[in-house]
């Protein structure tokens, strides 16, 4: 099917694309999904305790949030930040765009995930953590978080792996990442599936040294825990 | 040491505690007994405002809240007044990530500020004095329901409050696992502690209250002596749930 001569160009283009495309990887691939996801984990949190807290005005608005971002496109969210502000006289980089819209896309996501931890802690334990005198903060910070931690790891772990293959969707307002990259070498190469295959494998790499952190992160939390 | 002066608790529209007046002296035991619904946990709970009361004046200690339908009471209030108790819950409400002994340090170094070591020290000699030094290092989940108890009551012991509180400590039990616990509350009623206890363990009642206080739809129907509620109660409601209790 494949001719050995044209076998020796493939493994020639991979070899020559391989450290493009890390290069690109490690440059824009990985700090774009650490930034948003340590971005989108702060405003995460804070939007689940706005929406617990009962406050009628920080409920409505966090909800008002969560249903805009998780209600549209993430492609549309990125054009309308990246594209459309301009016309407003909003000029952003390219990064800066992408990070902006993937850490509220994945704060809006990942809310409700920390909402649902929390709530999932039995009442008896911020009772028992009032009973011995904490406040309120105390409990949340000393009893109820850590226990939280554990039971939305898993889910947040999937929203990790999800945002390392979305910011894939960054190539379309120009950032230069891991796709991009592959796609620019494939526009002139000519050879789209091969060069795919690699892109993909890139990713496949990230996403399983996630995985790995998520288990360890998982055994250090799981402390306590019947097997 | 406790005075509770005409509490009324609503839940809703639901009236639960209907002016309940009681006072329990220092270093006394009182045993609250009644059937379900009668109010019993709700008023123990008021006491350490787990609930809110509605109306009503609670003095416990040094500090009295008077309450009415305007109050609103700030959380330093609050924890002020709480922190004169503690408490052991029926389901033991163990903290699951946090070892024996972690659990009885928890309060001491996060709200009493104490130094870990100190910490340590005093939760492996209340371990040691409920019987389970040698489980200080093992988690809620490797302990049996007894042993659990024991470490709650522990818990509650090491922030050295007032009073304290058991919530039908031995209600979510095993049978031969209830003795084990009822032994630890003896003891303690012995050594002259102030405890507040709702139970459904009449020989309990019997053998270590000072005072035993029945409830019935949100009221004090009657108290006295274990002698004297036990064997010479005169109040019709009082008689029906001690024939029921007894089986005579």
């Amino acid at each position: 099917m494949v001719g050995e001569e044209r076998t020796e160009r493939i493994i020639g283009i991979l070899g020559e694309s391989f450290f493009p495309i890390l290069m690109a990887g490690l440059q824009y691939t990985i700090p774009l999904t650490l930034i948003t996801f340590t971005l989108g984990l702060i405003l995460a949190f804070f939007t689940a305790v706005a929406r617990i807290s009962g406050f009628i005005p920080l409920v409505l608005l966090t909800r008002f949030y969560v249903w805009i971002f998780r209600g549209t496109p993430l492609l549309v969210q990125l054009f309308i930040i990246f594209y459309g502000l301009p016309s407003v006289g909003v000029t952003l980089s390219p990064f800066a765009a992408a990070v902006i819209v993937f850490t509220l896309n994945k704060g809006a996501y990942s809310s409700e995930i920390i909402r649902a931890a929390i709530l999932s802690i039995h009442k008896g334990q911020w009772e028992a953590a009032y009973s011995i005198g904490m406040t309120k903060s105390q409990a949340m910070k000393r009893i109820v978080l850590p226990q939280a931690v554990r039971v939305s790891l898993p889910p947040l772990g999937n929203s990790f792996i999800s945002l390392v293959k979305d910011t894939s969707l960054a190539a379309t307002i120009t950032v230069t990442e891991l796709f991009q990259k592959g796609q620019q070498i494939a526009a002139v190469t000519y050879e789209p599936l091969w060069l795919y295959i690699e892109v993909a494998l890139f990713y496949l790499i990230f996403s399983t040294v996630l995985s790995y952190f998520q288990g360890r992160l998982e055994i250090r939390y799981g402390r306590g825990v019947a097997k | 040491m406790i005075t509770i002066d005409n509490l009324h608790k609503w839940f809703d529209k639901l009236e639960v505690l209907k002016g309940v007046s009681l006072s329990i002296e220092k270093g006394k035991t009182a045993v609250i007994i009644g059937p379900s619904g009668s109010g019993k946990t709700t008023l123990l709970r008021c006491l350490n405002l787990l609930e809110l009361p509605d109306k009503g004046t609670i003095t416990l200690g040094d500090k009295t809240l008077n309450i009415t339908a305007g109050t609103r009471l700030k959380q330093a209030e609050i924890v002020s007044f709480r922190k004169q108790t503690g408490m052991v819950f029926q389901g033991y409400n163990l903290f699951p990530h946090l070892t024996a002994a972690e659990n009885v340090m928890e309060g001491q170094v996060s709200v009493l500020k104490r130094s870990k070591d100190d910490a340590r020290k005093k939760a492996l000699s209340l371990l040691e004095k409920v019987g389970l030094r040698d489980r200080a290092d093992m988690y809620p989940f490797q302990l049996s329901g007894g042993q659990q108890q024991r470490v709650g009551i522990a818990r509650a012991m090491a922030m050295d409050p007032e009073v304290l509180l058991f919530d039908e400590p031995t209600s979510a039990l095993d049978p031969e696992l209830v003795g084990e616990v009822l032994k630890v509350m003896k003891d303690l009623a012995n050594e002259g502690r102030t405890m507040v206890v709702v139970t459904h363990e009449m020989k309990f009642a019997n053998e270590a209250a000072d005072q035993v206080i029945f409830m019935d739809g949100g009221v004090v129907v009657e108290q006295g002596t274990p002698n004297e509620l036990f064997h010479a109660a005169r109040n019709p409601r009082t008689l029906q749930f001690l024939n029921k209790v007894f089986e005579r």
